[in-house]
């Protein structure tokens, strides 16, 4: 099924997408991460050029961190005041990212940074996450249970001035922390075309200190807004959103997402981090050694 | 007809002794649009003498099809530290987005390097004006390393026996359009060359433009980029709530 994209100005098999899409939805229902990682780089290797991939993924994230948000509100699963802040922090993130994606391009160094950022995030993270999900996996097994981890922010949250009471996150902190966050993602969701959610959950988890239970839901919220201001800047500045790609895109990744989450509920948690935590880091593996690879490409062109 | 017979009829009166190339494309328009997949253009025409007969000779035939020219960076990547970096670049003034080349022989031996040069009759003599004072070696390098990409990008390319002559007067050559083109007006120039001679050329146009509901798409994105944006952010929130509900059904 041919569909000619007009924004990217290249025929594409429309079916490839839609899987591409389904593949990085059935991810994000699974383990309610973005699934952004996967498609950007997927995308560019099937021929599409880099800035509208990264421009034009980002509203998938959106489509698919929609109905999570919805099914988490439901459930109460929503700290909408620790979610607007960090909003804010996120829609100054993405002006930021803007202007330092534009600098980076200038530089000609943008897809090295992407790449090591990648590495380290990707890296740092599903290190963690495979060391705690192994831990439980083992506990498991031998009956020993894993002592509970004291739920506590960092010391350098603690420090910082002005406090607000976030009650659904059970929290007395400055909403500087999780601004900070929200701008850190924000940054990331505009550099890397992903939702940040891979990085947004630990740090809610284990900087912020918030109670599980909101975690999930209120870093969907934060993610679903981060992205629609992605999608905006990138419209308003680089001009590379693609509707028909992010259509097709979202197609898969919608219906992906739901048949993800109701595989989650089959597999057991810890099993399922784990898979993740195993995931992330082949891929991380993977772009380590593609940094030291001779690439396909030694030129590059871009627009003067 | 009538305007060709005009034109045949004065340069016989001129008594002009070069010959003449009549060249012809198959479509001066190209539509890209939903089902695109690239386009064959057929590139055809006569070769006559002044007075409009054949010109009993034997002629090369060239045609170069060029895209639209851009101006752009090509960066190179080298090995830094262990890690691959974009380490050199330049800037190239007119880099044709798309260049194809049919002949009826091999450019080299239909005239020397020379005349290829001046009419630029193949991809190592295109001219792609770098800016700035440049050392010629790493010049040649750089060209030759967008060459590289273009061609296997199937936007270059060159065949020495697209273009066949009957008779001594009609020549066809074919060259396709890949999906990915830009849009734009591309130009095709034809020479007729006989002993190493550039003896005749003529030039025709050919307009590729998107059509329809994807030019509607790129006009809306380039000139309302905020509105744009609003409406990608609507069907993307749209189609994720239609999903949820979809699925909660079943």
């Amino acid at each position: 099924m041919d569909v000619y994209l007009p924004i990217a100005n290249l025929s594409v098999n429309g079916l490839v997408i839609v899987a591409l899409g389904a593949l990085t939805g059935i991810l994000s229902g699974m383990f309610g991460v973005g699934g952004g990682f996967l498609t950007t780089p997927l995308m560019i290797f099937y021929g599409i050029p880099p800035t509208v991939a990264a421009a034009s993924a980002a509203s998938q994230v959106t489509g698919a961190s929609v109905s999570g948000v919805l099914a988490h509100s439901r459930r109460a699963g929503v700290d909408y005041q620790m979610g607007a802040v960090m909003v804010a922090g996120g829609i100054i993130g993405t002006v930021m990212g803007a202007g330092i994606f534009r600098l980076l391009q200038e530089l000609g160094q943008i897809d090295v940074v992407i790449n090591v950022l990648y590495v380290l995030l990707l890296g740092g993270i599903g290190g963690i996450m495979a060391r705690e999900s192994w831990q439980a996996l083992k506990a498991q097994r031998t009956g020993v249970p894993v002592p509970a981890r004291k739920r506590r922010h960092h010391p350098m949250v603690a420090s910082l001035p002005l406090r607000w009471r976030f009650y659904r996150s059970g929290l007395y902190i400055s909403p500087l922390a999780p601004l900070i966050l929200g701008i850190f993602t924000g940054i990331l969701t505009m550099l890397m075309g992903i939702g940040g959610g891979f990085v947004l959950v630990p740090a809610m988890l284990y900087i912020l200190g918030m109670s599980a239970g909101v975690v999930v839901g209120t870093s969907l919220f934060q993610i679903l807004f981060v992205t629609m201001a992605t999608t905006m800047m990138h419209a308003m500045t680089t001009k590379a959103v693609d509707v028909v790609l992010a259509l097709l895109l979202l197609i898969g990744s919608v219906s992906g997402a739901q048949i993800g989450a109701q595989l989650a509920q089959k597999i057991p948690a810890e099993r399922l981090r784990f898979i993740l935590a195993a995931l992330v880091l082949i891929i991380a593996l993977r772009l380590a050694l593609g940094l030291g690879w001779r690439p396909d490409e030694i030129y590059t062109v871009a627009p003067l | 007809m009538k305007r060709l017979f005009a034109l045949l009829a004065l340069l016989a009166l001129t008594g002009a002794r070069d010959p003449i190339l009549v060249p012809e494309i198959s479509q001066h328009k190209v539509e890209v649009q939903q089902g695109f997949r690239g386009a064959d253009l057929l590139l055809f025409g006569a070769i006559l003498t002044p007075e409009g007969t054949r010109a009993g000779q034997d002629y090369d035939i060239v045609v170069v099809l060029k895209g639209p020219t851009r101006s752009i960076v090509l960066r190179e990547k080298q090995r830094i530290a262990g890690i691959w970096v974009n380490a050199d670049n330049t800037e190239f003034r007119s880099a044709p987005t798309f260049f194809a080349v049919a002949s009826s022989r091999p450019i080299r031996q239909i005239v020397d390097d020379k005349t290829a040069a001046i009419y630029e009759l193949g991809l190592p003599w295109l001219q792609l004006s770098p800016i700035g004072s440049f050392d010629p070696t790493d010049q040649a390098r750089f060209s030759a390393g967008l060459v590289d990409l273009m061609r296997r990008g199937g936007l270059y390319f060159e065949n020495n026996h697209g273009v066949t002559v009957n008779e001594q007067v009609l020549y066809q050559a074919r060259i396709a359009l890949p999906s990915n083109v830009q849009t734009g007006t591309y130009t095709a120039e034809t020479f007729a060359i006989t002993k190493g001679r550039v003896v005749a050329s003529a030039i025709s146009r050919v307009e590729v433009q998107k059509q329809g509901f994807d030019r509607l798409i790129e006009l809306f994105a380039q000139n309302n980029g905020f509105l744009y944006g609003l409406v990608a952010v609507a069907i993307s929130v749209a189609m994720g709530f239609l999903a949820g509900r979809l699925f909660a059904l079943v």
